[in-house]
């Protein structure tokens, strides 16, 4: 367990025996508020994961990777506001639209550099917001509430039981950041790392990394997407106010807060982030006051994060 | 189509366009010369509004109001600059975003906490307030054609203190090459003071002058700053010329879009799937319109010569 030695490892296994044991737990104490709220970190972790593995490992700013939330969240929505609450249509058309819009904004996104990907990223992003908005027939501004959620079709599986729709959310949660995992330490994350760091090398040594960054971002957009689906499952509602662009700089800010380019940052930025926020929230009501200097206060003074300011300096990269 | 219609249609998309000219042009300054991502620019629009507003409301006078504005958002700009935005010119963009991210949520919380949530109301003068007829059946509200009056002397007095004069001229050097700029021996530091405390005022201009039409409200710059994002990106960064033109093309094809757009579908859909697809498609019209020229052109319409 030598592993465990580094204090950043030590806290991210704490935070996953926290999101492990919550449902057994939290009723024994007389929490079961708690329950709903790791369901809810655990799905905006995902969502961070993937963003990392772009804006962490591949260098691109996406500001509007929330969208890909809005995208799985409304497949849901909108297919069981039709009546079609199959898990076995739902599921895979939430994902492949996810991929398949994340293949257009990337691609057209992806032909441009720096400030100009930040401001596309987040302009596409809008764009589908204002869709949303503006599809009177799915709830415009108020959402969409899903009366069912996504049945799989057979009795010892229904997320509408807790503890299912809970593990669910937990097991995506472990195979996303596995996903990444696997993917960071393969060919494709090291031409990933390398173009981050010098694209035109990278290109003169014959690798397009164009195509490597699409299909990255085809991933992180598919990761995203399932986060999505998972959150309007467990909302059982869906608003376009779940891809407006405030989300898309939250996530980016969960990514930093928790150690960009790390494994676990973004689950652990996650969870330090929500529950701040929690904890803000019930201290005053204009508790934005004080995240907003705290955000400055962070890229400013602690540009590792979480898992920088955890980590001794002779252990890091 | 009625030209009546038409016309009023086309004043509408055109003081749309001078508002986000407002806007873009403080935004593309600050990219082309500090390369700095700042979100908190929507922050400047909002904050213009409440200072304007409450201005007039305390003077009586919207004109005071609008006067009393600038040195005011002039002070604030300067003071976000030297105290926050200063450390971020050495930063890559992913600290820039986060830290104007930041801003804008304090900036929010503030004026809730001074102004309260309700936003604020800011009538207009009476002699203002009426409608005036341009020949041929067409009538327009007097205000704004001040406001499209206001934002063109705006566009001429920034094209000659950009073109004419020996800050404009250092202002350029900075937007082509920074570095070289600063190597000749001019003081950066100070130029990116005066540039963003230009960008503030401008972006608190085109916050007041809406608001007797809109009402101040929280969070008001947020969604023309991301209509000020698609414009600079159309236009190329670091170029007035590029924004006005810009300007003024997304604000006409967003307006025109939004009240034509259906008449049009109805000409090949039939009437109940183009009243439904009509406010959809044209809510995403400017930024398809952004993402064809992005295709052909990804460094913009109007880059400013020599920028790499």
């Amino acid at each position: 367990m030598n592993a465990l030695k580094n204090p950043a490892n030590m806290f991210t296994a704490v935070v996953m025996v926290i999101f492990a044991l919550t449902p057994f737990v939290a009723p024994a104490i007389g929490e079961t508020f708690y329950v709903t709220v790791f369901a809810r970190i655990m799905i905006w972790g995902i969502a961070a994961v993937s963003l990392n593995l772009i804006m962490g490992y591949g260098g691109l700013i996406s500001f509007g990777h929330a969208v890909y939330l809005g995208i799985g969240g409304y497949t849901v929505g909108i297919l069981a506001f039709h009546g079609v609450t199959n898990a076995w249509i739902q599921w895979p058309l939430a994902i492949g639209l996810s991929g398949l819009i994340a293949l257009i904004f990337g691609a057209i996104s992806l032909r441009t550099k720096g400030v100009y990907f930040i401001m596309i990223t987040l302009a596409l992003a809008q764009m589908i917001f204002f869709l949303s908005v503006s599809a009177e027939r799915y709830g415009s501004d108020d959402g969409l509430n899903i009366l069912a959620r996504s049945d799989f079709g057979v009795s010892f599986f229904s997320l509408e039981d807790k503890m299912t729709m809970y593990y669910t959310i937990f097991a995506f949660l472990v195979a996303s950041v596995l996903v990444s995992w696997r993917l960071v330490n393969s060919r494709f994350g090291n031409i990933m790392r390398a173009a981050k760091s010098n694209d035109a090398r990278v290109q003169s040594i014959g690798v397009a990394t164009y195509r490597y960054r699409l299909t990255a971002f085809v991933i992180a957009g598919i990761m995203c997407g399932i986060a999505g689906l998972l959150q309007a499952n467990f909302e059982r509602f869906v608003s376009p106010d779940m891809m407006n662009w405030p989300r898309s700089g939250e996530l980016i800010f969960m990514v930093v807060l928790g150690g960009m380019s790390t494994l676990f940052g973004p689950v652990t930025g996650a969870f330090v982030f929500l529950m701040l926020s929690e904890i803000l929230a019930g201290w005053t009501h204009h508790w934005h006051i004080i995240f907003g200097p705290f955000l400055v206060l962070v890229v400013l003074f602690a540009r590792g994060g979480i898992a920088g300011l955890l980590t001794p300096k002779s252990r890091r990269e | 189509m009625d030209y009546v219609l038409l016309t009023e249609q086309v004043l509408n998309g055109f003081q749309l366009g001078i508002i986000l000219f407002l806007m873009a042009a403080g935004l593309t300054l600050v990219f082309g010369i500090m390369d700095l991502v700042n979100l908190a620019h929507g922050s400047m629009f909002m904050i213009g509004a409440f200072v304007g507003g409450t201005f007039a409301l305390l003077t009586g006078s919207f004109v005071l109001g609008v006067i009393l504005m600038v040195p005011a958002m002039l002070v604030i700009g300067v003071v976000v600059e030297m105290t926050t935005l200063r450390t971020l010119y050495p930063r890559d963009h992913l600290d820039q975003v986060l830290a104007t991210f930041g801003l804008i949520l304090f900036f929010n919380e503030a004026v809730r906490l001074i102004w309260g949530p309700e936003g604020l109301v800011v009538p207009l003068p009476d002699y203002l307030d009426g409608i005036v007829s341009l020949g041929f059946g067409i009538t327009y509200p007097v205000y704004r054609i001040v406001i499209i009056v206001i934002g063109l002397l705006v566009a001429f007095g920034l094209y000659l203190l950009v073109g004419k004069t020996r800050i404009g001229m250092l202002i350029r050097a900075g937007a082509s090459n920074r570095t070289m700029a600063g190597a000749l021996g001019v003081n950066i530091p100070k130029l990116f003071s005066i540039v963003f405390g230009i960008g503030a005022v401008l972006a608190g201009l085109a916050g007041l002058i809406i608001t007797p039409i809109t009402q101040a409200a929280i969070g008001m710059g947020e969604d023309v700053l991301i209509l000020a994002f698609v414009v600079i990106v159309i236009g190329g960064i670091g170029s007035i010329r590029g924004a006005f033109i810009a300007s003024i093309v997304t604000g006409l094809i967003d307006t025109l879009g939004r009240s034509f757009l259906d008449v049009l579908l109805l000409l090949f859909l039939p009437a109940n799937a183009a009243e439904s697809a009509g406010p959809a498609v044209s809510s995403m019209l400017i930024y398809i319109l952004m993402a064809a020229i992005l295709f052909f052109r990804p460094q913009g319409l109007f880059p400013p010569k020599g920028a790499q």
